[in-house]
């Protein structure tokens, strides 16, 4: 019985986790098929019917230019699953390498990268959103810049404590004193062991992105305008509050649902991975 | 003791240094004219030569940092041009609408977080525990400016309980805090699931310990043994985890001071971004970053002297 | 006279995944007022187990199946909470084996010997007098300046004396010490003999003393119970006990204590063997399996074999062993 396997079937036993399946299962597929589900362009403007309620014909109403805004958020569901999913990736990877260096590595370089990442977790994320966003253009590129910057330090943190505790198990002392290569003994031992708890973060980190990206473009400071992400929906809706609430209604669902689905995972994978806290739950 | 807390302030003081000077090497080495960026493109040659040569623009980028520090340290950050005003004014009239901000925060998440997560421990495996648990995640989970929108839509648009605008008459204590309530409420939300649930696990793992057992032991009262003594160790770990979350706390704030039109940090760096006011920026950027990590800071040397296990071991 | 402690046919089970665990079975003893009883056994007999339906501070994993447990008379298994409540701390002290982590480590000594005299109508003032009072007969030295002091800042021995101090402070009528010597190195462990013997005179309470260390317990109490295996094996006075031991698994114990070895051996003797599986002990005696006198009437359950004077064992072949 492989571990993915025990894995996958402690978590349907899991309500918890059925239910982030759920709605993970349901975003990917909206953010795959938002073509052929969106029942309008969402690009395109019926000023007849600006700001008009839910309907049958605007599932979720439309916005100050009569977009529709149900159309709008399935193609925001695109936005916020590539930004998450590449800002994720890029800042895990670098956090890893950094962290195994820091953790194999001499004194002098541990304690020097662990300096770089108490000093990036000083920077509040969104203000330094901010004050980048001042200096470089408007786009999605600045968004995952921005969050890998302020996220690495995290991941890099986590597989330092992770690799140091694992340098000096004894079943690692044993596979040196027997002679193993180094590499043998980071891709066998140390990076099987460091995953978990490093998913777990990845897991919990993706709604985090998701919430940066919606917020940056929220402020005007992360997609190009026109782009229908979930912030600039909810920008519209913001801007218009006292003609409309049904556009801030709207649009702040997929965010809160989709942060659940993904907070209710990583909660789900920490209590089975992680032994000593499933005890304590 | 006093040699961590002397090791704690000096490693806060390298990060502030080295987080702001890295920022600000960021700026003045990004490719574009500086004057135009700072003075805008409309300035006229003259000025822009005298500008250049009072800031000393074309000095090594090492100098600019150490001149840029030497201001700072005089209590100088800088001309805010736009307005035509100190920009240590500008942040420093912005600062406290945003400590009261976090500070309010702070306290909706550890009054209710603790409440709940306390309560949580205390009926373990309970269905209220559950449902506790369930909601503490639901508050972690929600973004705080949906939050924020959300209740600036339900409690002040539709219900009209709480105002929409402002953060209150300057000097009336009352309509500062009426202000102050649902944005702080709307950061604060996210907080008070973690809170919960450290104190929750906390306090389940104190309860376990062998001195709680002498406690009841020697017929200790319920309420004191839990509350008494489990709660003041259980606490513990949410005081750090608060102290760190205060930079998380900041980015809320950039949200709930927009949403709820409050003048502060965020909104000063908010409008400064818009307008391509890099002085102000700058100086906002230093003193939120100071506020954090003096804060986190405090906490920690705060959890150390709480803890008097701390003052040997260091 | 009634007993100061009773314990009669006391079994505990705790639900675990594999079935009801019993851990204690069938456990009786008897303390009777002014004396020092000691029980001994390896760790896995049920000494904690026991100590925990005594205090009625049981995990919630462990129910009760029988028996009954009096202080002075009064039945503690029925009592109510709030009566549970008023007897601990007041009637029935505890002093913990470990002095580590018994005692509070964010409070102070003064604080934390204050917080047991909430029941007391004394000044604050009064009763820290009374905390210091007590910290100075437990030899304390500079007792009032101990008072503000935290656990960490004080010496294992120190931290043991305090535990003392406090379990005593309230002249209990019963004083349970839960192998308070354990953690200690041999010339404290003296010393804090000498002090529980000196405070029992004082305060003329009984103690139940826990231990798997035979020379303390010959040292300190008057009478023994020996524990295997969740079961009361043997009682008796303690040099009878030790002298003529009725059960074969005494005689173990006693052969292989360190205290007593006449020769040098190069390894320690152990009993041959494990702990039976409590989920499902074995019908009949209980030490069966390690024993080496064990033969087919150990199949049966045995009686308790009645010995010279107040000794009992529980196994068929009581009176050989100890002959």
């Amino acid at each position: 019985m492989s571990f993915r396997h025990t894995l996958a079937g402690r978590l349907m036993a899991d309500p918890m986790a059925v239910v982030a399946l759920i709605i993970i299962t349901a975003l990917v597929a909206i953010a795959v098929f938002a073509d052929v589900i969106s029942p309008h362009d969402h690009t395109a403007m019926n000023l007849a019917d600006r700001f008009a309620p839910p309907s049958s014909t605007y599932w979720l109403g439309t916005d100050n230019l009569g977009r529709d805004t149900f159309s709008r958020l399935a193609q925001g569901s695109r936005i916020a699953l590539y930004v998450a999913l590449t800002a994720v990736t890029i800042s895990g990877l670098i956090g890893l390498v950094l962290g195994m260096i820091a953790g194999f590595g001499p004194r002098w370089l541990d304690n020097l990268l662990l300096f770089i990442f108490d000093t990036l977790r000083a920077y509040p994320t969104i203000i330094l959103a901010l004050a980048l966003a001042a200096l470089m253009p408007r786009g999605l590129s600045t968004v995952i810049i921005v969050v890998v910057i302020t996220s690495f330090a995290e991941y890099g943190r986590v597989v330092r404590t992770q690799t140091l505790s694992l340098k000096n198990a004894e079943f690692i002392l044993a596979e040196r004193a027997m002679g193993a290569s180094f590499g043998r003994i980071v891709f066998h031992h140390v990076l099987p062991n460091v995953l978990g708890p490093f998913f777990i973060l990845a897991a919990m980190n993706l709604p985090v992105v998701i919430t940066i990206e919606a917020g940056m473009s929220f402020l005007g400071i992360g997609v190009p305008p026109g782009t229908p992400s979930w912030g600039a929906t909810l920008k519209d809706g913001f801007d218009y509050i006292r003609n409309t609430p049904w556009i801030i209604i709207a649009g702040g669902l997929p965010l809160i649902l989709v942060t659940l689905g993904f907070t209710f995972l990583g909660e789900a994978l920490r209590d089975q991975l992680d032994p000593k806290l499933r005890k304590s739950r | 003791m006093l040699q961590y807390a002397f090791q704690r302030v000096l490693l806060a003081l390298a990060i502030v240094f080295v987080a702001i000077s890295a920022l600000f090497t960021i700026m003045i080495t990004l490719p574009g004219d500086p004057t135009t960026v700072l003075l805008g493109p409309r300035a006229t040659p003259e000025l822009r030569a005298a500008f250049r040569a009072n800031m000393g623009l074309d000095d090594p980028v090492l100098v600019q940092i150490a001149n840029f520090w030497g201001r700072v340290l005089t209590g100088d950050l800088g001309m805010d041009y736009n307005r035509n005003r100190p920009v240590a004014e500008a942040v420093f009239s912005a600062l406290p609408h945003t400590m009261a901000l976090v500070f309010g925060a702070i306290f909706w998440s550890a009054s209710l977080g603790i409440l709940l997560g306390a309560f949580s421990a205390d009926n373990r495996n309970s269905w209220l525990d559950r449902v506790t648990g369930v909601i503490s995640v639901g508050f972690i989970a929600a973004p705080s400016f949906v939050v924020a929108l959300y209740s600036l839509l339900l409690f002040s648009v539709t219900l009209r309980w709480f105002p929409t605008i402002g953060a209150g008459e300057p000097g009336d204590i009352l309509s500062r805090l009426y202000h102050l309530a649902l944005p702080s409420f709307a950061i604060g939300l996210a907080w008070v699931g973690y809170v919960a649930r450290i104190v929750r696990a906390s306090m389940l793992e104190t309860l376990g310990e062998n001195y709680i057992r002498t406690a009841r032991a020697f017929g200790l009262p319920r309420r004191t043994v839990i509350y008494g003594y489990a709660l003041r160790l259980a606490i513990l770990p949410a005081v750090q985890v608060l102290g760190v979350g205060i930079g998380g706390m900041l980015s809320s704030a950039v949200f709930a001071e927009i949403v709820f039109s409050r003048p502060g940090l965020g909104s000063l760096i908010y409008d400064s971004v818009s307008g391509r006011n890099y002085p102000v920026v700058m100086g906002s950027m230093l003193v939120a970053i100071g506020f954090f990590v003096t804060c986190a800071l405090i906490a920690d040397l705060v959890n150390a002297a709480l803890d008097p296990r701390h003052r040997v071991k260091s | 006279m009634t007993d100061t402690l009773n314990v009669d046919g006391l079994t505990v089970h705790y639900a675990t995944r594999e079935g009801a665990l019993q851990a204690l079975r069938d456990v009786a003893l008897d303390v009777p007022p002014g004396q020092i009883v000691g029980i001994v056994g390896e760790s896995g007999c049920g000494k904690s187990t026991l100590i925990n339906a005594l205090l009625q501070l049981m995990p919630e994993n462990a129910r009760i199946a029988s028996g009954a447990i009096r202080l002075e008379g009064e039945d503690l298994i029925g009592a109510r909470a709030r009566r549970l409540r008023d007897l601990r701390g007041r009637d029935i002290a505890v002093v913990f084996q470990d002095p580590m982590t018994s005692l509070n480590p964010v409070l102070t000594i003064g604080r934390q010997m204050h917080d047991i005299q909430y029941r007391e109508k004394r000044s604050t003032a009064e009763k820290r007098r009374m905390a210091a009072e007590m910290l100075g007969r437990v030899g304390l030295p500079d007792p009032a300046a101990k008072l503000d002091a935290y656990p960490h800042e004080l010496s294992g021995g120190q931290r043991q004396r305090v535990a003392i101090a406090m379990a005593v402070l309230m002249r209990p009528r019963l004083l349970i010490a839960d192998e308070p010597t354990t953690a200690l190195d041999a010339t404290l462990e003296v010393q804090i003999i000498e002090l529980l013997k000196e405070l029992q005179q004082e305060i003329g309470c009984a103690i139940l003393f826990i231990s798997h260390h035979l020379g303390v317990i010959a040292e300190l109490c008057d009478r023994v119970v020996v524990m295997y295996a969740g079961e009361a094996v043997e009682e008796g006075p303690v040099a009878d006990v030790f002298q003529r031991p009725g059960h074969p698994y005494t005689a173990k114990l006693i052969e292989c204590d360190p205290g007593r070895m006449k020769t040098r051996v190069a390894q320690l003797p152990s009993i041959p063997g494990d702990l039976p599986d409590l989920t499902d002990p074995p019908a009949g005696c209980i030490f069966r399996d390690r024993c080496d006198r064990a033969a087919e009437r150990c199949r049966t359950r045995p009686d308790r074999v009645a010995l010279r004077g107040a000794h009992w064992a529980l196994c068929h072949f009581a009176a050989e062993v100890s002959a």
